[in-house]
């Protein structure tokens, strides 16, 4: 196949599969939290915000020329301040949270669309934002994916009981002196961080069916936590895989072959599998 | 010998409505106590007020000498069958397991001993077969049965149970008090339930919630106490099987 010889000549295809083996990797962990927890929305939410975050760094780099700012830094600090915005409010304000999650939603968006038209030059990068560029990926890039990795695996190493536990019977949990509402933050923002490493491969708009979608059709075949991460992450790995390979020689966008492909899938086995 | 609940003078209302007042109980150590009362009449509340998740509005409560918050650490709670995701992906081990927090170290994975002591909990129960099946596909029984073992697993001196056989078969639930009096061989219990006449066959003492809360030894529940708590239109059943020591008390009643 064409991908298959073009990945041993053009170093740009091969990080971008190894990108999309790094990111799988927090996508089957964290996304199978998001899934049992019921969060998927908030997820949304702080996936649209990132927009805010690499609008502002496009920005600072044309207009003042701050060109070592990484866009990838703008996006992990937009989607905490999303993360912390949604839960803060809801759990404070006394607001609903879909609304709350509506807000933030919509102002990351607005933020980010109002840096970029202030940005003078060719807006090429707002569609590789929105939906994602996989070739683009640098091996930069790379090194700030695998930290990222490193800092969400280890978290989820050290306190998946907790975090079990408070997504299971958070009263329960409480009651044993879990402090329920820091480790609601605590996911939430693994939930932030994982979101900015799929935007980097499929883009802020079709990140939620890459974090949700395989952990959900995980859930169907697996009966323990540990079983549906290690089932998400294999089914990350081969959906980014084959998106990017089937993509490649038709010149296609991988981000939206992926996620056709994710939706696919999905069907496929819920139809499969229903009871 | 130490009481395990006291409360004096207890008063709790939502937005000034009051839903308990003058709650005055002591219960000692190793008792078995079953709070009854009409829906609404804070059966439930009385409960959460002895875990220290709801605040008395004036009066005091303690739970082994101390605030109810202090002493979590050795309560064993068991709540009303909770509304689970029918996929969330835990085997009864891992839903005994979380019992053990507050007692296992705070980071990394469950120790050994968590293990053992989480064994022995489904042991006790009489599910330790059913440890590595998934939670959701155990019958109600069984899962009322893990969560009992949860509560177990913190090794708790007080055991408090919220409508634990709410939705159950009447010859699961008699298994269910048949167990609960093996436990209470070493905890104390304290529960809530809307059927009393079942109950009161197992049970040392009655706390009845209503207009005011008054405790009686299970022997002097009369039909005329099961009126004054429900209203006159109450009808009581005789269970004579499960009553054999206090039937007679038990005739049935109508005014």
């Amino acid at each position: 196949m064409i991908f298959w010889e073009a990945l041993t000549t053009h170093s740009f295809l091969q990080y971008a599969l190894l990108a999309g083996l790094l990111v799988s990797i927090p996508c089957g962990v964290v996304g199978s939290f998001v899934v049992i927890r019921r969060i998927s929305y908030i997820a949304g939410g702080i996936a649209h915000s990132v927009l805010a975050g690499l609008g502002i760094v496009h920005y600072l780099q044309v207009v003042h020329g701050m060109e070592g700012l990484s866009p990838l830094g703008g996006a992990v600090i937009a989607a905490l301040i999303a993360a912390l915005v949604i839960g803060w409010v809801s759990l404070n304000l006394k607001q609903r949270e879909d609304t709350v999650i509506g807000a933030v939603w919509a102002m990351g968006m607005a933020t980010g669309i109002l840096f970029i038209s202030m940005t003078p030059g060719y807006t090429t990068d707002l569609m590789s934002y929105l939906f994602g560029n996989i070739l683009m990926v640098t091996s930069r890039d790379l090194w700030l994916i695998a930290g990222l990795d490193v800092i969400v695996l280890v978290t989820v190493a050290l306190f998946h009981k907790q975090l079990l536990a408070v997504c299971f019977d958070g009263e329960f949990a409480g009651l044993r002196g879990v402090h329920v509402q820091r480790f609601y933050f605590l996911l939430l923002g693994l939930t932030a961080l994982t979101v900015v490493l799929l935007v980097s491969v499929v883009g802020i708009i079709l990140v939620i069916a890459l974090l949700t979608l395989p952990a959900a059709m995980a859930n169907l075949f697996a009966r323990r936590l540990w079983q549906m991460m290690l089932l998400a992450t294999v089914t990350c790995i081969v959906l980014t895989t084959s998106g990017l390979a089937l993509s490649y020689a038709p010149d296609l966008p991988a981000g939206a072959v992926t996620i056709l492909l994710t939706g696919a899938a999905y069907f496929l086995t819920a139809l499969v599998r229903r009871r | 010998m130490m009481d395990a609940i006291v409360c004096r003078n207890l008063l709790f209302g939502y937005d000034a409505k009051p839903v308990l007042w003058n709650v005055n109980i002591t219960i000692p150590e190793g008792d078995f106590v079953c709070i009854v009362g009409p829906n609404g009449s804070g059966k439930t509340t009385l409960l959460k007020i002895a875990l220290g998740l709801l605040k008395p509005t004036s009066g005091t409560i303690e739970v082994f000498g101390q605030r109810p918050e202090r002493s979590r650490g050795r309560i064993g709670y068991v709540p009303q069958h909770p509304q689970l995701d029918p996929l969330f992906p835990v085997s009864a081990m891992d839903v005994v397991l979380m019992g053990r927090l507050g007692r296992a170290r705070s980071w990394g994975a469950w120790g050994s001993s968590d293990r053992e002591q989480a064994v022995r909990a489904l042991d006790e129960v009489g599910i330790a077969d059913k440890a590595g099946h998934h939670f959701n596909s155990l019958s109600g029984g069984q899962k009322q049965r893990v969560l009992i073992a949860r509560a177990l697993a913190g090794e708790p001196d007080l055991l408090l149970l919220d409508e634990p056989t709410a939705g159950l078969d009447a010859h699961i639930e008699e298994g269910f008090y048949r167990l609960l009096q093996e436990l209470n061989q070493r905890l104390t219990i304290m529960l809530v339930s809307h059927d009393l006449g079942f109950v009161s066959g197992f049970v040392r003492t009655v706390v009845c919630v209503g207009k005011e809360v008054v405790v009686h030894p299970t022997s002097a529940i009369t039909g005329q106490v099961i009126a004054d708590l429900y209203g006159s239109d109450m009808r009581l059943v005789r269970h004579d099987h499960r009553c054999s020591h206090d039937g007679q008390d038990q005739n049935g009643h109508e005014s």
